[in-house]
């Protein structure tokens, strides 16, 4: 009987360990995407638009998923610096300057995780530190 | 028996053509409620001999400018039609996208509407030349010549944005370069403003959902 007591307390106990570790990333990835949505508001949805759906030829849709994780380890570095050149994204060309917008690493983490969560239903935060990496090999 | 579904039919009928009836007069009042901007005077004019007092609105001068294809466009091209104008630049990092983004929206409602045409100028008289606005059109997807997008000296534009009561201004200090107000002013066909709607606010621009209609049946 008190190994049966025992057992089931520890089951109990790694459950909610397990329970409340599932939380904590939520709850992360909720804070990032909550931030990321006011960066989103004021640095990328003039062009890019409410729900990433671009302009015509003239701003490329963020709703690529393929093209995001093709390009991901870019990704900061364009929103950080911009992009100029020829893009292919969601089967159509695009040929226009996207202006640098000198976000911070942990803005741009927010906004991106953002775009990966909220505007495509991934869902992973894109953490700080990729982005602080990624930004320190920018071309 | 007989008499009595007669007469049931012929109520039922009543009814239906007095809902009708209703429904009709009810469009009929909210057509003529847009209303007309700018300054106004009144003028005293001779009318079959008699003394009479009318009522001179703003209206839209004559102008000239060089649109998308390098084809010299006037007021001429847009008599008799219901128009949108709007000003804008193609690398505005600010309001134009939103803007020009609901434009479209309405564009592509009314484009094969033959009585309804925009009219988008360029602030940017140094750059927005007019190859540089074909292309922009083009990736925006306009796809006939019922949407003009003009360019011209700076006096002219900026001249001609003060007659539609909107607001623009090189200033060093504004992203791109150029700050303005991003209103979608509605023109009827007597050339008066009927509407100003704020391109970038989506409730605003729904409002304009049956504005041209509205201008044309009252115009």
């Amino acid at each position: 009987m008190r190994t049966l007591l025992t057992t089931c307390f520890i089951i109990g106990c790694l459950l909610s360990a397990l329970i409340g570790c599932q939380n904590e990333i939520d709850i992360r990835t909720a804070q990032y995407s909550v931030n990321g949505q006011k960066v989103y508001i004021t640095h990328c949805q003039n062009c890019h638009g409410e729900k990433g759906e671009g302009l015509g030829n003239l701003y490329p849709p963020l709703t690529d998923t393929k093209f995001l994780e093709k390009n991901r380890q870019k990704l900061a570095c364009i929103v950080k610096h911009g992009a100029t050149g020829e893009l292919e994204v969601a089967g159509k060309k695009f040929n226009n300057t996207m202006p640098a917008s000198n976000l911070s690493a942990v803005d741009i983490a927010y906004v991106l995780t953002y775009i990966n969560t909220k505007i495509n239903k991934g869902k992973e935060i894109f953490p700080l530190n990729e982005v602080e990496k990624q930004l320190k090999n920018c071309q | 028996m007989k008499e009595y579904k007669q007469m049931k039919s012929i109520f039922k009928l009543c009814c239906a053509t007095g809902l009708l009836l209703g429904l009709f007069s009810c469009k009929n009042t909210s057509q003529s409620n847009l209303p007309i901007y700018g300054e106004r005077e009144a003028v005293e004019k001779t009318v079959d001999g008699k003394q009479v007092i009318d009522t001179v609105y703003h209206t839209i001068p004559a102008f000239k400018f060089l649109n998308q294809d390098s084809v010299m466009i006037s007021e001429k091209d847009f008599e008799g039609k219901v128009y949108i104008a709007n000003f804008f630049f193609t690398h505005c990092p600010s309001i134009c996208p939103t803007m020009n983004r609901n434009l479209l929206k309405i564009y592509t409602q009314y484009k094969d509407n033959d009585a309804v045409r925009f009219l988008s100028h360029s602030i940017d008289f140094k750059y927005d030349q007019p190859y540089v606005l074909k292309d922009y059109a083009n990736k925006l997807g306009v796809s006939n010549d019922h949407w003009q997008f003009v360019s011209g000296t700076k006096a002219d534009i900026y001249g001609i944005a003060n007659q539609y009561l909107v607001y623009t201004a090189e200033d060093k200090n504004a992203p791109g370069g150029y700050d303005h107000q991003g209103y979608l002013v509605l023109i009827d066909k007597d050339k008066r403003i009927r509407g100003a709607y704020d391109g970038t606010n989506d409730e605003q621009v729904k409002k304009t959902n049956g504005g041209p209609t509205k201008a044309i049946e009252r115009s």
